[in-house]
């Protein structure tokens, strides 16, 4: 056998295993992918949607701000995923399973692309499940088939992105605590400085260059654009170069961490 | 196992002034063993003796920082892969996955063994059987006591039928009747002709395993030999005889001329090195009349062997 079909089955493999532990611990994963985001979802729209929809003005586009709101929180959605994926990498660097993948002639990198690949579809189920609540509270998108493909794509790449970090994040920390920790800038504050509920120009002024010029804003702009029918210009390619330039740090970061933590 | 018949066997694992070193802390100090295929060697010795690092070197889970090896005829430091494909690791702490069924974790080392369906199918039964894990195949090991998670973490390694396993401290933390049952799994193992490295704090365990023992300590190795060249090497073998009076006592101590008197326990401690036969010779020589109370006979087990090295060892380093 080649050692790439060797790489191929053993990361396989090691999907498979991410897949049947999320499916173990669904009624968990429910809670903090889809019931979190949910919360978020009706907390904005309908205790603080009437005031923030209010002084949207020109951003909403005339729509209602839970229009606007939805594609924010499906980018939330994405982001909450951070903190599963580094628990998962934490728990098998720590427990003693990892040394005995590191016995056996089993491909290096395979464990982490099954924790990746397997962070990756359960957020694709999230916010699939979060797309159907937000239908039923009332969120109308003017997405068109091919739209709705590029917010596949978009979710996708920005969910590989962020799992690659979460990955490294969860080999260079000790404890599941940690892990959780490490990553609340990344599923927590870095959305809220972004224009996931309100736009980026809105925000004071030292905040709002930040704002403006982080990667999750024009993820979640390009999400809002193709999902309300607004032209979407070069912001989606802005953000998928985000998401490549995020995706290649956090591997890179996590091949070396794996190096280091495993001698 | 003598040494006649280990001569014609290949060499499981060669290590040659083996050193490993933690910061300042030397763990392993030039570190010397040969290992035949098909023995079972015990490494024995306390905690922090470096037995675990020892495991994790010649298993290429760390590198060593001097010295060389070979294990099954592979180089350590430029060969781990081809050493991989043919070792089997069973550490101290549990690998097994706490989210799989026990079969699923069997099924799961298949799969990374590139194991055909068929032939992962038919080793995970029978490893289940083998191991009496049938019942408990389809539960996480979360519901399974410490001897059932023990034994699922070595039918984990049995999967892809090594040649050489590891097995570091196999029974520590068990009770009594899990113990045992480990103990008759690892003969099962020799008789199929796997080679075996064992690590132990138990003293009677590489007594009742091994073929051969190393006893580590501080790093480096302090004795090493079949457990009956260990006890050999501490005299010490006598027959005690105890007497109601002292009278008899003297009376046994003319006859016994040899023996050391202890008159305030009224004990005469006669040597013995001979085993039955030379038994025999000191009760003939033993007046009828006088009146033994009683008789015992002692060996040096391997605890006596273990505090005299060990005990060396610590003596020569301060």
């Amino acid at each position: 056998m080649s050692a790439l079909t060797s790489a191929a089955q053993d990361s396989a493999t090691m999907l498979g295993r991410e897949i049947k532990h999320s499916l173990r611990l669904v009624r968990l994963l429910i809670v903090s992918a889809v019931l979190v985001p949910v919360v978020m979802l009706l907390l904005f729209d309908y205790i603080l949607g009437g005031t923030i929809g209010h002084g949207l003005g020109e951003a909403a586009r005339g729509a209602p701000y839970v229009d606007f709101l939805v594609p924010g929180i499906l980018m939330m959605a994405v982001a909450g995923g951070c903190g599963p994926t580094a628990i998962n990498v934490t728990m098998d660097m720590t427990g003693g399973f990892i040394d005995r993948i590191r016995t056996m002639a089993v491909t290096r990198g395979a464990l982490l692309a099954g924790h990746v690949g397997g962070s990756v579809l359960r957020t694709l189920v999230a916010t699939a499940a979060v797309t159907g609540v937000a239908l039923l509270v009332g969120f109308r998108p003017k997405a068109s088939v091919t739209d709705w493909f590029a917010v596949v794509g978009i979710v996708a790449a920005f969910s590989f992105a962020l799992a690659w970090l979460s990955a490294a994040i969860g080999l260079v920390t000790k404890s599941v605590a940690g892990a959780n920790g490490s990553t609340l800038p990344l599923s927590f504050l870095l959305p809220f400085l972004s224009s996931t509920f309100v736009p980026a120009d809105s925000m004071p002024a030292g905040v709002r260059w930040f704002a403006a010029n982080q990667p999750f804003t024009p993820v979640v702009d390009s999400l809002r654009a193709l999902l309300t029918g607004a032209p979407v210009g070069s912001t989606a390619y802005l953000a998928l170069a985000w998401c490549a330039a995020i995706a290649l740090a956090g591997y890179l970061w996590a091949q070396i961490a794996f190096r280091r933590g495993t001698r | 196992m003598s040494a006649l018949t280990t001569q014609n066997k290949g060499t499981a694992v060669s290590v040659n002034g083996l050193r490993k070193m933690y910061g300042e802390k030397v763990v392993l100090d030039e570190v010397d063993l040969t290992i035949a295929e098909g023995e079972v060697f015990a490494l024995l010795g306390p905690n922090g003796a470096g037995k675990t690092t020892m495991v994790r070197v010649l298993s290429t889970l760390i590198p060593a920082d001097a010295g060389t090896a070979t294990v099954m005829g592979h180089d350590l430091r430029n060969d781990a892969a081809a050493i991989r494909a043919e070792i089997g690791v069973t550490g101290q702490f549990s690998a097994v996955d706490d989210l799989l069924t026990g079969e699923e974790n069997l099924a799961l080392l298949g799969r990374l063994l590139h194991l055909r369906a068929t032939e992962r199918r038919a080793r995970t039964t029978e490893l289940l059987e083998r191991f009496d894990l049938v019942q408990a195949a389809r539960q996480t090991p979360a519901t399974y006591s410490g001897g059932m998670k023990r034994r699922l973490d070595l039918a984990m390694t049995l999967m892809g039928r090594p040649r050489l396993i590891f097995l570091d401290e196999p029974t520590t933390g068990l009770d009594p009747r899990s113990r045992q049952t480990m103990w008759q799994i690892i003969r099962e193992l020799v008789r199929d002709g796997v080679t075996i490295l064992l690590t132990t704090q138990y003293l009677d365990e590489a007594d009742h395993l091994a073929d051969r023992i190393a006893v580590l300590d501080h790093g480096r190795i302090v004795a090493e030999g079949t457990p009956e060249e260990l006890k050999r090497r501490i005299p010490g073998a006598h027959i005690r005889l105890s007497f109601a009076d002292a009278a008899s006592l003297a009376e046994a101590a003319r006859d016994l001329p040899e023996g050391t008197r202890d008159e305030q326990e009224l004990v005469l401690r006669v040597p013995n090195e001979g085993g039955i036969r030379s038994l025999r010779d000191v009760l003939a020589r033993l007046g009828d009349d006088v009146a033994v109370e009683d008789l015992s006979i002692h060996t040096p087990d391997l605890d006596d062997v273990f505090f005299a090295v060990t005990g060396n060892a610590s003596q020569e380093k301060s």
